[in-house]
């Protein structure tokens, strides 16, 4: 004879625990923050589910298990962090709560359940967007029904939350409760609509309109803004010197006449060379066919297309030879790690934008300068952890490299907060080295770039790492040749932050047209401090032919430009033209023109590959109406006047 | 599959237009962008092109000798395999109704002239 368990002892048992359990989860629910979801909480109403489940199947109550399964899913899902806490969530599962209770209850007393009832909870439970949407954070609700006929016009709703999703964060929900049974529907009809949700960001809810712009009159549309909008904050990426890291091999700088690149940058190149060939065949056809009707309206059409060619073509040529940073950023944590040991120093370095891409050449050059003023961070900025706790500081000091790009620079800035650079040290040393003179006021920030001053140091000690500090003119000589420029920013006790604006590309240039009798010159943006008109008053004339002219309480060299390269020009006389102050590094000379033209960016065609190499200009380039332009060597020029040449350049 | 080198499946558009250079114009910037183009001088030479070949992107004119675009876009969603294909119109206007009549015939959506190529691209883009 088969044992017969008579299990339904137990049951009042279960019903009880199953009340508590209930209890238990409905409270962890209510408790459940979704900015910040406590994970004992979710455990501890995972838990309770999980018992309910066992006990449901162990007594054969089926309907109760299976549900309860459900439940504990995505419970499992959302401890494991696989599916984000939000209101919407917590809400269905109270419901859901509420659901279980009804069952148990129906189970215990012996009443028939409604199914319906509990299948549409797990329908419900069963379409829940997986996606965590930050509760604080802003989202469009699009409700888009469009009329069953929508598909006949070839538009595909697909395509548009397609575009929406190029704007980032889209979650899309379908509803299909509109649709008929098989035998009554027409497969041609489309009986879906859609609820989705959009990350706000910047888009407005007019070019979320305009993305339906083609089906508007084929659909209800209904657009809303959920919660507040906030501006995004920029998350930084940490980087961890690594133990024993070996310093990278491609970080040496090395002069080398052949670069790694992408293939897939050298075909896109390639393709476009194509493409540009094509254009240009198709307007020298245009250009010679006399008898083409609306020639005119045709040229400037395929002149567009040019124009994009051209566009494309340029900026891919310029990015193959340009590597991420990283390159150089990566041989500073090891730097920064074995520089803080020796010195008993605590410092700790953030990286970011290391994956920014610059030239080659650029990267190159820009990394013992880089490596040197890290150095001299370590050395003389982040002060011993002693000091660091006396002055109300972590014991940890921080320096932050980071790189990004601004227009056609880059942009590479290095800061601690350590000891700043003291104004009073630096003048005094100044004063000692002659540099200033005894009675000259000197506002801070004047005070602080004598630090770029040859021969300047204030280290009290000579350590052996850094030397004594007198690499800071180097550093900026190093950064000048490259077309860039630093900055000093800096507070005693607080620390200080370097500045370095390098371009992109050494083959392009920001320049300045002028113009000096026939003839268009360029000079760089980045040696331009101002252009004035001169006055007679301000000129002074020292041994003989050498002009000077006053200029913000200095007197700088005027260089008759004509004169330098041979220039037949009408005018010599001062103030009919202008002067274009300009300078290199802490040297400046007034550059006198005949006329101040526009703006532009040139390529640089290498003078020394198509002529020969020539004092005070450091290349050339054509202009848009074909003539050549020279480009004048501000620093070679200023030296070669200081060295007292008074050479006449025949070009 | 064609024998030697790359096989890559161009998209096909059908362009139908009655001014030469405006076929010209648009084809080109069309052909480079990488689609296969064929073109058609009104609605009947269009539809009969459509009845013997597949495209997967019609884009056509309105004011046309014969058959003027929306009929033609009528007609052509008649035929079984062009019932879903996007269609687009060129309109010289803004105007509500044009677009109106252009969707009551089946249009998917349009283009308004004058236009820059990069609009053209990023419009087929959009359809596609």
């Amino acid at each position: 004879m088969a044992v017969d368990f008579d299990l339904s002892q137990f049951h009042d048992l279960f019903f009880e625990e199953s009340a508590e359990g209930l209890t238990t989860m409905e409270s962890g629910l209510l408790n459940l923050r979704t900015d910040a979801p406590d994970l004992e909480v979710i455990n501890m109403v995972f838990r309770a589910a999980h018992s309910i489940k066992g006990g449901a199947g162990t007594f054969g109550f089926n309907e109760v298990a299976h549900f309860t399964h459900i439940l504990e899913t995505l419970l499992d899902e959302m401890r494991d962090r696989k599916r984000g806490v939000t209101q919407e969530l917590i809400d269905l599962l109270l419901e859901s709560v509420d659901g279980l209770r009804y069952m148990l209850d129906c189970s215990r007393s012996g009443r028939a359940m409604d199914m319906q009832r509990v299948r549409t909870l797990e329908q419900r439970l069963a379409t829940l967007p997986r996606e965590a949407h930050d509760e604080g954070e802003a989202r469009w609700q699009i409700k888009f029904i469009p009329r069953p006929h929508l598909l006949k016009t070839g538009n595909d709703p697909y395509r548009i939350f397609r575009e929406l999703q190029a704007a980032g964060g889209l979650t899309v929900r379908a509803n299909a409760q509109r649709v008929p049974d098989l035998a009554a529907l027409d497969p041609e009809e489309l009986h879906l609509d859609w609820e989705l949700y959009l990350k706000a960001g910047e888009t407005t809810e007019a070019s979320i309109r305009e993305l339906f712009a083609w089906v508007e009159g084929d659909c209800d549309l209904q657009i809303t803004l959920l919660g507040e909008r906030r501006h995004r904050v920029e998350r930084r990426k940490r980087r961890e010197p690594e133990a024993g890291e070996p310093e990278a091999e491609a970080s040496r700088a090395q002069e080398q006449a052949s670069i790694r690149v992408n293939i897939d940058k050298i075909d896109g190149l390639i393709n476009l060379v194509g493409e540009l060939v094509i254009t240009q065949s198709i307007l020298t056809r245009i250009a010679s066919d006399h008898a083409l009707e609306d020639r005119a309206e045709k040229l400037k059409w395929v002149v567009g297309i040019l124009e994009r060619n051209t566009n494309e073509l340029q900026d891919h040529a310029m990015r193959i030879r340009m590597l991420p940073i990283d390159y150089t950023f990566n041989r500073l944590p090891r730097l920064v790690r074995d520089l803080s040991r020796s010195l008993g120093k605590q410092v700790e370095l953030k990286i970011s934008g290391n994956s920014t891409e610059v030239d080659k050449t650029v990267l190159e050059k820009i990394s013992d300068p880089l490596v040197h003023l890290i150095r001299n961070a370590v050395d003389h900025g982040i002060e011993k952890p002693e000091a660091r706790l006396a002055a109300d500081k972590p014991a940890q000091g921080l320096i932050e490299v980071s790189a990004h790009q601004e227009g056609g620079n880059i942009i590479i800035r290095i800061s601690d907060d350590g000891a700043g650079l003291n104004p009073e040290r630096i003048l005094a040393k100044a004063r000692e080295h002659g540099l200033v003179a005894e009675n000259e006021e000197l506002t801070t920030a004047e005070i602080q770039n004598l630090i770029f001053q040859p021969g300047f140091s204030t280290a009290t000690e000579v350590s052996n790492i850094s030397g004594r500090g007198v690499g800071m003119d180097v550093v900026r000589r190093n950064i000048n040749d490259l077309g860039g420029h630093i900055e000093l920013a800096s507070e005693p006790g607080r620390g200080s932050t370097f500045n370095i604006k390098l371009p992109l590309t050494l083959a392009i240039l920001d320049g300045q047209l002028i113009r000096i009798g026939r003839e268009v010159f360029i000079v760089p943006l980045l040696n331009i401090v101002e252009s004035i008109q001169p006055r007679r008053s301000s000129v002074l004339e020292v041994t003989g032919k050498n002009e000077v002219y006053r200029f913000r309480d200095q007197y700088i060299p005027v260089i008759r430009l004509y004169q330098w390269f041979s220039i037949p020009s009408g005018n010599s006389e001062l103030e009919r033209g202008l002067l274009v102050v300009v300078e290199a590094g802490e040297q400046r000379a007034a550059l006198f023109v005949d006329e101040v033209l526009g703006q532009q960016q040139v390529v640089i065609k290498s003078l020394e590959a198509n002529y020969r190499q020539v004092g005070g200009l450091s290349g050339a380039t054509i202009l848009g109406d074909g003539t050549v332009a020279m480009i004048i060597d501000v620093p070679g020029l200023i030296q070669m006047i200081r060295a007292g040449k008074a050479v006449r350049i025949a070009v | 599959m064609e024998p030697g080198g790359a096989d890559r499946k161009k998209i096909k558009i059908l362009l139908v237009d009655d001014s030469a250079s405006m076929r010209e114009m648009v084809g080109f910037t069309l052909k480079s962008g990488g689609y296969e183009v064929s073109q058609a001088t009104d609605g009947v030479e269009a539809l009969a092109f459509a009845r013997a070949h597949q495209v997967n992107l019609v884009i056509t004119d309105i004011n046309m000798p014969n058959m003027d675009g929306f009929s033609l876009i009528r007609e052509l969603r008649k035929l079984p395999n062009y019932k879903y294909i996007p269609i687009l119109t060129l309109t010289t206007e803004d105007s509500a109704d044009k677009k109106q009549q252009g969707q009551q015939a089946g249009a998917t959506g349009w283009i308004v002239k004058p236009f820059d190529p990069e609009h053209l691209l990023q419009t087929v883009k959009r359809v596609l």
